[in-house]
């Protein structure tokens, strides 16, 4: 008998190989993918019992880990959390992270391979891994304009605002409204959470989503520099003679494009630099009948349509110029060319149109997180600046479309937004929406300041201030803002 | 090996050594894994040493000690690995009891030191009171009478319970008893005892189909009993690991006692059809096994994806005694805890455990091929088969290696039944290694023709 027993012993032992070499797939090779499952409960436990590393801005903190005697060991909390919660995020324990705290979450939690070093330190001394921090790139008192700016308008006030750094891309201000505040988030009673989380997805007003850099709008008439500068690109100048009057007549079609209030432009035939001082949709209109979709679609793409400008936030959206025939055929085209029908941006990627204006044709890729660095302060990693389109436009068309806009702020719609002793460059807009335009239309400023040396661009958008619609021109409501956050930066 | 006298080398060949020093320093290490894992389970915890541990260090060192002088006396040739490991392996269980204890406020471990100790003083009974293994042959069909009895128990209104689906308890006087384990030993003994007198008849006759020696159909008698009998477990105890263990077993043995493969061609593929339509018509047979191709698939998070989650955050070294969650994966006291300990210990703790059930299988069927006589072999192989199935299926089950069946992990889950069964199955290894290493006794050449007295000990 002794054959069989001898096979079955080499049976039993592929058995207990065949156990082995299972548990080392789970527990080794598998162990990664599984930790990193968002419904994995140990994983969230670890993290809601480890220091997280601060969210700091100016060397200040904005979002810190402090001890705590609730369920956890730690409680996350969130400073002047309605004003930075857009660009902070939360951090929940039954609803996961958003914006830094979750794309900066390896630095913030401690696991990043960079951190690696620490954590074999704290191993061997028995202390519990710290998580590193993140200094963003804000500039406290732009954000604190750009904040207390869109909040004075009313409370409900729907609208964001961004301002960047032309030469670098650095974001210096970030701002939507309505806000929430991710403390009650983060909380450890989690039914709170739960309750808090249902207000806030059952708001109609979507409070969890930034405005400013993950919803796209119709840009109205900040757009016509996109359109200005491809007809700057393609040989006008800034005194080239371009259509006024009162009205566009539309091809394969009986209706016409009326300026906005329905006003004449200031002539039959007028310069492009009146054009867009008065903003003038005849104009751009026929610009853009004659330059073509192909023309203004490429130059869109150059200024950053079309692709993700960056990943320091979660679900960044992209901006969207409209292409194939059905969305640019024959009329349609106008229209696009003004910034209306399909054409789709959020206000980073407009503050990206001027920022590039300002930088000399030259967009720089937006970025919010400035360095990252370990527990024990030492710096992990900075941004590098990089330019995303080294040249949208070339530099003459970029000094030819700045003066324009400057002359939109001394004398045009944009007089709300000067500086006493200090030259904006800038342009308005009004985005008509709805059928028939009955709903209240979208307010935007875009500019930049000083106009000769730009240290800072601005995009502002107001959804809806809850005012008479005739009394909305961006002019009016959005450019105050934008003076103030530019204020905030150049003094 | 010990050098023995030239002229025993010349009579007999090899000559075991009794090796009950080894034995001792073995335990030793086990009982410093043992109680040095109970005081890391309290610093883990709580951040400091367990209160009781003096009292508990010796009652398991004087538990295991009692078994070693126990062999000592009355097995000295037998295998002296299988009790330093069936020490570790006991001792990691309580201190996981113990840890699980703690953290859900419970007195388990306690208990299960309790039954430890029944499952010695069996231990120590079955090696006193059996000196030889060849007198169970005796009770070959009360063996089995009695095993068909006690799997039939849990089904008898009053005292059979039903957990967690599975009608395989009985309780009697607020005990609660798996009578499946004790008649897995039973029935050992029984198939050993049947096919020692009927393996002729049923290894010569036959006919060749394919390089296969296919049994006569008259002798597919015993082997369709077991496979009913298997089935009747599946379907009316809900119990699908018992049903795959007892029906392998039977393979398993009646394939070593007859020497013929064919009996595993046979029965794989009764097995085979009985497995599909148990799939098809046995209502929680499929759900296990959907729950095996896809553990995610669920609505929620169940027990199988706990215990993955649990082994994977343990990743390679553990989290460390108590500084894991394994009170997240449910049942971790007894059928989970494996994943409960790879979730601590990390893989290299469970690939410790693994080793060790391995040489213990190995060892128990070494005895198997040392043994001198039929009976004695297949008893011997028959339970370092049913011990490494066991362990195959609860820890292929947990690791999602195979679909996920309810059974012991032997010497490490809680439960009193699997521990006492288990404890007697080693005190049946023992004997039988005992008696298959032991030197044969010196004839006095001189006067072969005579009747002698020789002395077995």
């Amino acid at each position: 008998m002794n054959k069989p027993i001898r096979r079955m012993a080499v049976a039993c032992m592929a058995l207990f190989l065949a156990l082995l070499l299972n548990v080392t797939y789970l527990q080794y090779f598998r162990a990664d993918e599984l930790n990193a499952r968002a419904d994995n409960r140990r994983a969230q436990d670890a993290a809601f019992s480890r220091e997280r590393g601060a969210i700091l801005i100016g060397g200040r903190s904005i979002a810190e880990s402090v001890p705590s005697d609730g369920r956890f060991e730690f409680q996350r909390t969130y400073s002047q959390a309605q004003r930075y919660a857009p660009l902070t995020g939360y951090f929940s324990y039954t609803f996961g992270r958003s914006n830094v705290e979750q794309t900066q979450n390896d630095i913030l939690s401690g696991s990043d391979p960079r951190l690696f070093v620490n954590r074999v330190i704290d191993l061997i001394g028995n202390q519990a891994p710290a998580g590193g921090s993140v200094s963003l790139t804000i500039n406290p008192r732009a954000q604190a304009a750009a904040w207390d700016g869109i909040r004075a308008l009313g409370e409900n006030t729907k609208g964001a605002v961004v301002a960047l750094e032309p030469s670098t891309g650095r974001i210096l201000a970030m701002v939507t409204n309505p806000s929430y505040d991710p403390n009650r988030l983060a909380s450890h009673d989690l039914s709170e959470v739960n309750d808090a989380w249902q207000q806030l997805n059952n708001n109609p007003d979507r409070p969890l989503s930034n405005r400013a850099a993950q919803e796209v709008y119709q840009p109205g008439s900040t757009f016509k520099l996109v359109t200005a500068a491809a007809a700057l690109e393609n040989g006008y100048e800034p005194d080239s003679r371009v259509q006024g009057g009162f009205e566009l007549e539309l091809p394969q079609t009986t209706n016409t494009l009326p300026n906005d209030g329905g006003g004449n432009c200031g002539g039959d035939s007028i310069t492009l630099t009146q054009a867009l001082q008065v903003s003038c949709n005849v104009s751009f209109g026929a610009l853009g009948l004659e330059l073509g979709a192909d023309e203004i679609a490429e130059q869109a793409e150059r200024f950053g349509f079309g692709e993700r400008p960056f990943a320091d936030l979660s679900a960044v959206a992209t901006s969207r110029f409209p292409t194939g025939e059905s969305n640019t055929d024959g009329p349609l085209i106008a229209y696009a060319s003004i910034g209306q029908q399909s054409v789709q941006a959020s206000p980073l990627q407009i503050a990206m149109v001027a920022a590039g204006i300002a930088n000399g044709g030259t967009v720089m890729t937006p970025y919010l997180v400035d360095e990252v660095t370990s527990p024990d302060l030492q710096v992990l990693d900075k941004t590098e600046p990089t330019p995303l389109r080294s040249e949208a436009v070339s530099s003459q068309t970029a000094r030819a479309l700045t003066r324009m806009m400057v002359a939109t702020v001394d004398s045009g719609t944009g007089t709300p937004a000067q500086i006493p002793g200090v030259e904006v460059a800038g342009k308005t807009g009004t985005a008509q929406r709805g059928v028939g335009n009955d709903a209240s239309p979208l307010a935007w400023f875009v500019s930049f300041a000083p106009a000769d040396d730009p240290q800072v661009a601005v995009a502002v958008m107001i959804e809806d201030a809850g005012v008479a619609r005739t009394d909305i021109a961006g002019g009016r409501l959005a450019a105050p803002i934008a003076r103030a956050v530019m204020e905030a930066v150049i003094r | 090996m010990s050098a023995p006298a030239p002229s025993q080398v010349a009579a007999r060949g090899f000559t075991h050594r009794r090796r009950r020093g080894a034995e001792l320093i073995l335990l030793v290490m086990s009982l410093v894994v043992s109680i040095g894992s109970y005081a890391a389970v309290g610093l883990g915890v709580e951040e400091e040493i367990p209160a009781d541990i003096v009292g508990y260090g010796l009652w398991l060192a004087g538990l295991v000690l009692v078994c070693h002088v126990v062999i000592r006396r009355t097995a000295p040739y037998a295998d002296p690995v299988l009790l330093p490991i069936v020490s570790a392996l006991n001792g990691l269980g309580l201190a996981m009891i113990y840890r699980l204890d703690l953290a859900r406020d419970t007195a388990l471990a306690a208990r299960q030191l309790g039954w430890m100790t029944v499952g010695v003083v069996l231990f120590v009974l079955v090696l006193i009171l059996l000196v030889d293994h060849r007198r169970l042959q005796a009770f070959t069909y009360t063996s089995g009478l009695a095993a068909i009895v006690l799997l039939l128990l849990p089904l008898v209104p009053g005292i059979g319970n039903e957990i967690r689906g599975a009608r395989i308890w009985i309780s009697v006087a607020g005990f609660s008893f798996q009578p499946g384990e004790i008649a897995k030993v039973l029935l050992v003994i029984a198939f050993a005892g049947y096919l020692v007198l009927h393996r002729d008849a049923l290894a010569l006759a036959g006919r060749r189909i394919v390089f296969v020696d296919l049994p006569r159909g008259r002798d597919l008698g015993p082997i369709l009993v077991m496979w009913l009998i298997s089935l009747g477990i599946l379907v009316f105890q809900r119990d699908l690991g018992s049903s795959l263990l007892f029906f392998g077993l039977f393979l398993v043995m009646l394939y070593i006692a007859t020497e013929r493969p064919g009996w595993l061609v046979v029965g794989g593929a009764m097995f085979a059809a009985g497995g599909l339509m148990a799939y098809q018509f046995v209502g929680h047979v499929r759900p296990r096994v959907d729950l095996w191709l896809d553990p995610f698939g669920g609505p929620d998070l169940n027990q199988m994806v706990q215990s993955l989650l649990g082994m994977a955050w343990g990743g390679l070294v553990g989290r460390g005694w108590g500084l894991g969650s394994p009170t997240l994966t449910p049942i971790s006291e007894s059928d989970f805890i494996v994943s409960a300990i790879g979730e601590e210990l990390g893989l290299t703790g469970v690939m410790a455990i693994i080793v060790m059930y391995a040489l213990l299988v190995e060892r128990g069927l070494r005895a198997a091929l040392v043994c001198r006589d039929a009976f004695g072999k297949l008893v011997a192989s028959g339970l370092a088969v049913v011990l490494s199935l066991q362990v195959f299926v609860i820890i292929g089950g947990v690791t999602g290696l195979i679909p996920l069946t309810g059974l012991t992990t032997p010497f490490l889950s809680y439960g009193g039944s699997s521990l006492v069964a288990n404890w007697v199955i080693i005190a049946l290894l023992l004997r039988i290694s005992d008696q298959a290493r032991r030197p044969l006794p010196v004839f006095d050449n001189d006067d072969a023709d005579a009747t002698q007295v020789v002395s077995l000990r």
